[in-house]
C-alpha cells in the first residue's frame, strides 16, 4: 500500500514536471534585452521564427537540442515567435502543445520593424529565423537557416569574444 | 608576385561573393518567364522612368498581407511611368503553393496587372534579396537603371489603416520632385527566400 501511494506520488510529480507551456508571454526588445543583461553566466540562445515558417520549424528541433551548456557554459534558449498575435491561441499554443516545445516561447510584442530591427542587429534584413545570442555583454547574430556546424561556430565565436 | 596574386585572387572572389546591388548601383538586368509564358527583361522598361521589383511569393503570410497593396501600387503608378514588376524566387520543391502553376492562379485570383516572373536563375542573388517581400525601386538615369530604395513597401504589414509612412510612395514622390529619397533601406520581417 505504502508502495502504490509513492507510485502514485512520483508520477503525479513525472506528469507534472512534463507538462506544457500552455501559453507565451509577450516581450518587446527592450524587456528581452534586459533578461540577458542581468545574467552575466548564462548563454542565451534567441531564435526568431514563426509556425508558418517552414525553415524555422525545420531547424527547431536542432535548437531545442543545443546541450544545456557549452563549454560548462549554461545554455537558455528563447524561442522568439514573430506570429501575429490574433494567432496566439489558434496556431502557436497549438504548434508548442504538438511540437513538444520544451524551450521557453514569447511572443515578440513590437510595432514599427523599421525601429526595432535594428536594435538586434544593423545587418538584420528581417528575414527569418534568424538567431541572437548573448553572453556577458558580447553578441553574435546569424539571419537564416542554422545546422549544427553554424551553431557552433556561433558560440565558438562568442566565447572567444 | 605570387602573394600579390593572391591577394588579387583573393579580393575578387570576395567581391563576387557579396555581389549584391547596393543603394546608388546600377540595377542587374535579368530576363525571366512570366506566368504568361512569355519572357519579360528590365530592359523592356526602358521608356518607363523607374520600376518597382518586388520580391515576393505565394505562400508567405507577409506576402500575402501586402498583395492588394502591390495591385494599387501598379494601379497609382504604373501610368506615372513606374510600373511593378513582381518576381518569385522560391523553388517549388520547398513550397508547393509557390509552384509556376500556383502563381498562375493566384495573379488571376487577386488581379495581378503587372508580371509575375519565374526566378530560376537567381537573380534574388544579384539585389541582395533576402526574404518576401523585399522591394527595390529603381530609377532611371542616363539610360539605365539605378536603385534608389531597399526594403518594405510601408511600415505596416498587418494593418493597412495604420500606415504612418509609405515608404514606395514617397520615395517616388521624392524622384517626381528631383529630391534625394529618404529613407533609402528600411527593414522588414518576411520569409527567408528558398531558391533553385
Amino acid at each position: 500500500m505504502k508502495h502504490l501511494i509513492l507510485i502514485i506520488f512520483l508520477s503525479l510529480f513525472l506528469v507534472n514536471s512534463y507538462s506544457q507551456q500552455t501559453n507565451a508571454e509577450s516581450v518587446n526588445i527592450n524587456q528581452l534585452k534586459a533578461r540577458f543583461e542581468n545574467s552575466n553566466d548564462t548563454i542565451f540562445f534567441v531564435n526568431f521564427w514563426a509556425t508558418w515558417c517552414k525553415p524555422c520549424v525545420e531547424e527547431m528541433p536542432l535548437i531545442e537540442n543545443i546541450q544545456s551548456s557549452f563549454k560548462g557554459i549554461p545554455v537558455k534558449v528563447l524561442l522568439v515567435s514573430l506570429d501575429f498575435k490574433s494567432q496566439l491561441e489558434s496556431r502557436l499554443i497549438p504548434f508548442i502543445k504538438e511540437n513538444y516545445i520544451q524551450s521557453e516561447v514569447l511572443i515578440l510584442d513590437e510595432g514599427n520593424p523599421n525601429e526595432w530591427i535594428p536594435k538586434v542587429d544593423k545587418s538584420w534584413s528581417g528575414a527569418i529565423p534568424a538567431c541572437w545570442i548573448y553572453h556577458n555583454k558580447q553578441e553574435v547574430f546569424h539571419e537564416g537557416q542554422v545546422n549544427l556546424k553554424i551553431i557552433d561556430d556561433l558560440l565558438s565565436k562568442l566565447i572567444s569574444e | 608576385m605570387k602573394n600579390i596574386l593572391s591577394v588579387i585572387v583573393i579580393m575578387c572572389i570576395s567581391l563576387v561573393s557579396q555581389a549584391q546591388t547596393e543603394i546608388g548601383e546600377k540595377a542587374p538586368n535579368f530576363t525571366l518567364k512570366n506566368i504568361d509564358g512569355k519572357m519579360v527583361s528590365l530592359t523592356d522598361y526602358k521608356s518607363q522612368k523607374g520600376v518597382i521589383i518586388v520580391f515576393t511569393c505565394n505562400h508567405c503570410p507577409y506576402s500575402k498581407l501586402y498583395e492588394d497593396r502591390i495591385v494599387s501600387l501598379n494601379a497609382k503608378y504604373e501610368k506615372e511611368g513606374f510600373p511593378v514588376i513582381a518576381i518569385n524566387s522560391n523553388n517549388p520543391k520547398d513550397y508547393e503553393e509557390d509552384s509556376y502553376e500556383n502563381m498562375i492562379i493566384r495573379a488571376k485570383e487577386k488581379g495581378f496587372t503587372f508580371p509575375y516572373l519565374v526566378d530560376d536563375k537567381g537573380i534574388y542573388k544579384k539585389y541582395g534579396a533576402s526574404k518576401t517581400p523585399h522591394v527595390y525601386l529603381l530609377e532611371k538615369k542616363n539610360n539605365s537603371f539605378e536603385v534608389v530604395y531597399i526594403g518594405a513597401i510601408d511600415d505596416n504589414a498587418r494593418a493597412p489603416k495604420e500606415v504612418k509612412e509609405k515608404y514606395i510612395e514617397n520615395a517616388i514622390q521624392a524622384i517626381k520632385k528631383g529630391d534625394k529619397v529618404n529613407p533609402s533601406v528600411t527593414k522588414a520581417i518576411g520569409c527567408s527566400i528558398k531558391p533553385y
